[in-house]
């Protein structure tokens, strides 16, 4: 099959990679940068296990043809640590025992954090509606949008 | 060797029911880039395998009973060649009548799914004579009950990766839940010895009792087309292919009669419920007879005739989903006992206070209750937090001027046996290694599907040696390295895990304790205590640490190794009498849901809900809340949103587009109460959450919905139609999802 050369800014790493026109960003992410962080659970864009932040926005990787990412800034989960510390947000799903199986995890956290980049201190219906995409079959919600909730009220966005 | 990555099965293809005439794979064989091609003709050993009756086939050769039976396994070196080579399989059939449902099934004319008949399970219990009991009822009540298929919805589809090892044997490192039963299967299928094959847990993206057959028929298969290559093979369901093979939590229709006493007391049960268990016996024998014991729900009654049947049918086998059996016997009776209230014009809440199980009662199976019977305690408790009799009384009294939007409040309670039962053998076993700084390594033969087992277990050790959680390491299981312990199901994991962990870490530390007395120069053993990572000697106060008591039993040759198995307490059953002591104990749990019902729409909004469960003692409550929160938003979503339907055999949804989950704009606000009344056989006095916390939100949810509208809804889910008219919109067919198969 015809092969496309993208360029992608994943993580603040650049990549050059050479994607069929019918792998998705979810594909690229996964299976050749290795950044298996990114879960793939129904790739119809439905679970939102695959969501990573896109140009600042959050997006399911799974709909996203991988040419379509061309020139993009992508972070994904591994990209949220800072300096081998936990992004507050990750601290925060821990302290409130919101990962249970942990395969949401990922998705939440970069739909959580998009939220947060774009909203201070949301309300408890603005997190349910940023993670209304995000399907989890442990936990119930209720400690993710604590854990989210707790971030927001500190203000530690970034 | 490189890995093979990709796959494919060849599927009954939209025939539910079919004799296999003829399979070709001769010119899959040549197509270049094809590693492997096998049907069951290429299984070396036994080509079936089940928990109960071994029925279900790795590949099927001359019948298929449902849509997700796999036929041909193809290995191929890129994606594009296993979807390509699926068309050249060329697969000839008979087909069979479809028997879509158990009524169907069960006729006299049906074909047989198996040999004999289609009924494969029945269980009974009796107590008294129900016939003098309903003679001496002043109100009878006759009800039918229907629950619907649920999808596990487990995020993390099946995956595995199965290796050729150096020996001849395989490891297979997957997404598994029961790691024993399904090294049971995966060795009969190689015709190899159990120490040959080796079943690594990867983490699991939860599982609910789904991955248990599921990911066994996964893990036979990689291994077949590992033996087969040479080559490890990762196998990894799309999440079509896991809807359309995996089993699903079973629909019961239930046929319902009580009898009581004008002043609420029941004089007489009688049940019957039939399961529809699909196309394989998978774990129904088991599922159905929970349903047995736990289907009059916890009331006290002299008289019960109780009857659970499990059928074959053309849709997905169905098995073991997080409640297992309870859901459904639980919202039949939990509904049944309101409109019971109603009858009596007596409140939800007065009636249960006055019949629910109390200490030293017998049970419908003739089992006497020995341990604290908390039920009164968690209906009171639940009951306080919601408010619940005012509301329950306003929200009546309003119902008629209410308009569109009515509010309502309701409740349920239940008692469950825990873990197994006599369902069958009950042990388990973990071990608890010391290392010389002191560190903790704990493994165990039960499961983290995401329950958090590891962390309970390991916390269960840390405090008996009085040391840091965060010095415990805990290891993902391993069939080779920990003793079986049977299937980490039936919320049995802090009961039995917790205990062999306790009796390990015990065995440690009697053999620590002379070295550290004598490291401090204490004169007895017996004063030592540990607490914060020391020895101290409760009559000096000289202490030691943890870490250099560990070193120094080390250089004496002092094992720092400790085994514990714990086997649970007897437990009965007599299938001919339908009694015995079923579960060595019980946990018991009360949840109020309060909704808002649009009555032009029909659409339910859950606002607020309550849930109080006893529990023996919480070993960790943030991981109990999580349980109750987690179990509430999936009953949930039996209540109102989920079904699995089929049009004649075939799936009508295969994904999350149209199969409904609760997101968390449906989930509300749960306000837990964790109530702790210690058993003597847990760990601490632990018991069990999983399973209790699932049981009941959707009884409580339709009792609120009935407590709204006036009107009682007897089939589940209670989607916009069910709501608004009162009945299930006909045909569904051809709305589903795309088929995946092409």
């Amino acid at each position: 099959m015809k092969t496309i050369k993208i360029q992608l800014l994943v993580n603040n790493n650049e990549y050059e990679v050479s994607v069929s026109p019918n792998e998705t960003l979810l594909d690229i992410l996964r299976e050749r940068l290795g950044l298996t962080g990114t879960k793939r659970g129904c790739e119809i864009g439905e679970c939102g296990a695959c969501t990573v932040v896109m140009n600042g926005e959050a997006v399911n990787s799974c709909l996203i043809l991988a040419p379509q990412a061309d020139g993009s800034k992508i972070m994904t989960v591994e990209g949220l640590m800072r300096n081998g510390e936990y992004h507050p947000l990750q601290q925060s799903f821990l302290n409130h025992d919101a990962v249970h199986c942990g395969f949401c995890t990922p998705g939440m956290l970069m739909s959580a954090y998009v939220l947060l980049q774009q909203k201070q201190n949301p309300t408890e219906t603005g997190i349910k509606q940023a993670i209304a995409g995000n399907l989890c079959r442990c936990t119930g919600y209720q400690q993710i949008v604590e854990a989210i909730g707790d971030v927001g009220k500190k203000g530690e966005t970034d | 060797m490189p890995c093979i990555n990709y796959t494919a099965k060849c599927f009954a293809q939209n025939i539910p029911h079919a004799k296999i005439l003829s399979i070709d794979v001769s010119a899959v064989r040549r197509l270049p880039g094809v590693a492997a091609v096998l049907t069951a003709a290429d299984i070396p050993g036994s080509k079936t395998f089940g928990i109960v009756t071994k029925n279900q086939q790795v590949l099927v050769s001359d019948k298929a009973r449902y849509l997700g039976d796999g036929i041909v396994l193809i290995a191929a070196e890129t994606r594009e060649i296993a979807g390509r080579a699926l068309r050249h399989i060329s697969v000839s059939y008979r087909q069979l009548p479809v028997l879509s449902s158990p009524d169907e099934a069960m006729k006299p004319e049906a074909p047989s799914i198996h040999e004999g008949s289609n009924i494969f399970s029945h269980h009974k219990v009796r107590k008294g004579d129900v016939e003098s009991g309903f003679s001496q009822a002043d109100i009878l009540l006759e009800r039918r009950y229907q629950t619907q298929h649920i999808e596990h919805s487990y995020l993390e589809p099946e995956a595995v990766l199965a290796e050729p090892d150096e020996q001849g044997g395989v490891r297979i490192t997957g997404s598994v839940q029961n790691l024993f039963s399904t090294r049971r299967s995966v060795a009969e299928v190689l015709n190899l010895d159990l120490a040959q094959v080796q079943i690594k847990q990867a983490t699991l993206g939860g599982s609910f009792g789904g991955k248990d057959e599921a990911s066994t028929l996964l893990c036979c298969r990689a291994a077949l087309l590992t033996m087969a290559t040479g080559r490890p093979v990762k196998m990894v369901n799309s999440r079509e292919e896991s809807m359309l093979e995996s089993y699903k939590r079973h629909p019961y229709n239930m046929e319902y009669k009580l009898g009581a006493k004008r002043d609420g007391t029941p004089t007489a049960f009688e049940i019957r419920c039939i399961a529809d268990g699909g196309a394989y016996a998978s774990t129904s024998a088991f599922v159905t007879w929970r349903s047995v014991v736990q289907a009059t729900g916890p009331y006290r009654c002299k008289n019960v005739k109780t009857d659970t049947l499990a059928v074959y049918t053309n849709n997905n086998y169905t098995g073991a989903m997080r409640g297992f059996g309870s859901p459904q016997v639980c919202f039949a009776s939990e509904t049944l006992m309101d409109e019971l209230a109603e009858k009596l014009q007596m409140d939800p809440l007065t009636l249960r206070l006055k019949v629910v199980f109390r200490d030293g009662d017998v049970t419908a199976t003739g089992q006497k209750l020995r341990h604290k019977v908390s039920l009164i305690e968690v209906l009171n408790e639940v009951a306080g937090i919601s408010d619940f009799a005012r509301k329950w009384g306003q929200n009546r009294n309003e119902r008629r001027k209410a308009y569109p939007v009515k509010k309502g409040i309701g409740l349920a309670c239940s008692y469950r046996g825990v873990s197994l039962g006599a369902e069958g053998a009950d042990a388990a076993g973990v071990i608890v290694s010391v290392q010389t700084d002191g560190s903790l390594i704990v493994s165990s033969g039960l499961t983290d599907m995401g329950q958090g087992a590891q962390t309970a277990i390991a916390q269960i050790a840390a405090e008996v040696l009085g040391i840091s959680l965060a010095r415990v390491r805990f290891l993902n299981t391993n069939t080779s390295r920990v003793p079986d312990s049977g299937p980490t199901v039936a919320s049995r994991t802090t009961i039995m895990g917790g205990s062999a962990a306790k009796s390990a870490a015990e065995k440690v530390l009697t053999a620590m304790k002379p070295v550290a007395a004598h490291l401090i120069d204490a004169d007895n053993p017996e004063n030592i205590v540990v607490q914060k990572n020391h020895f101290i000697d409760a009559e000096t106060g000289r202490k030691v640490t943890f870490s250099r008591v560990a070193d120094a039993c080390f250089q004496r040759g002092v094992s720092l190794f400790g085994f514990g198995w714990f086997k649970s307490p007897k437990t009965t059953w007599d299938e001919e009498t339908g009694r015995g002591d079923a579960y060595f104990t019980f946990v018991y749990g009360a949840n109020v849901a309060e909704v808002e019902v649009d009555t032009e729409t029909g659409k339910v909004k859950v606002s607020k809900f309550y849930a109080a469960h006893e529990v023996g003692r919480a070993i960790n409550r943030a991981m109990v809340e999580g349980q109750i929160y987690g179990g509430v938003a999936m009953g949930l979503g039996y209540g109102l949103l989920e079904e699995f339907n089929f049009n004649q055999g075939s799936p009508t949804a295969l994904n999350f587009d149209e199969y409904l989950l609760a997101t968390a704009l449906d989930v509300p606000q749960v306000e837990c109460r964790i109530v702790e009344n210690p058993d003597p056989v847990g760990p601490f006095g632990a018991k069990s959450i999983g399973e209790p916390a699932n049981e009941i939100a959707a009884p409580a949810i339709i009792n609120a919905i009935a407590n709204a509208t006036g009107k009682r809804i007897y089939q589940l889910p209670a989607n916009l139609e069910q709501v608004l008219l009162g009945h299930k919109l006909a045909g569904s067919g051809a709305r589903g999802s795309e088929n995946f198969l092409g």
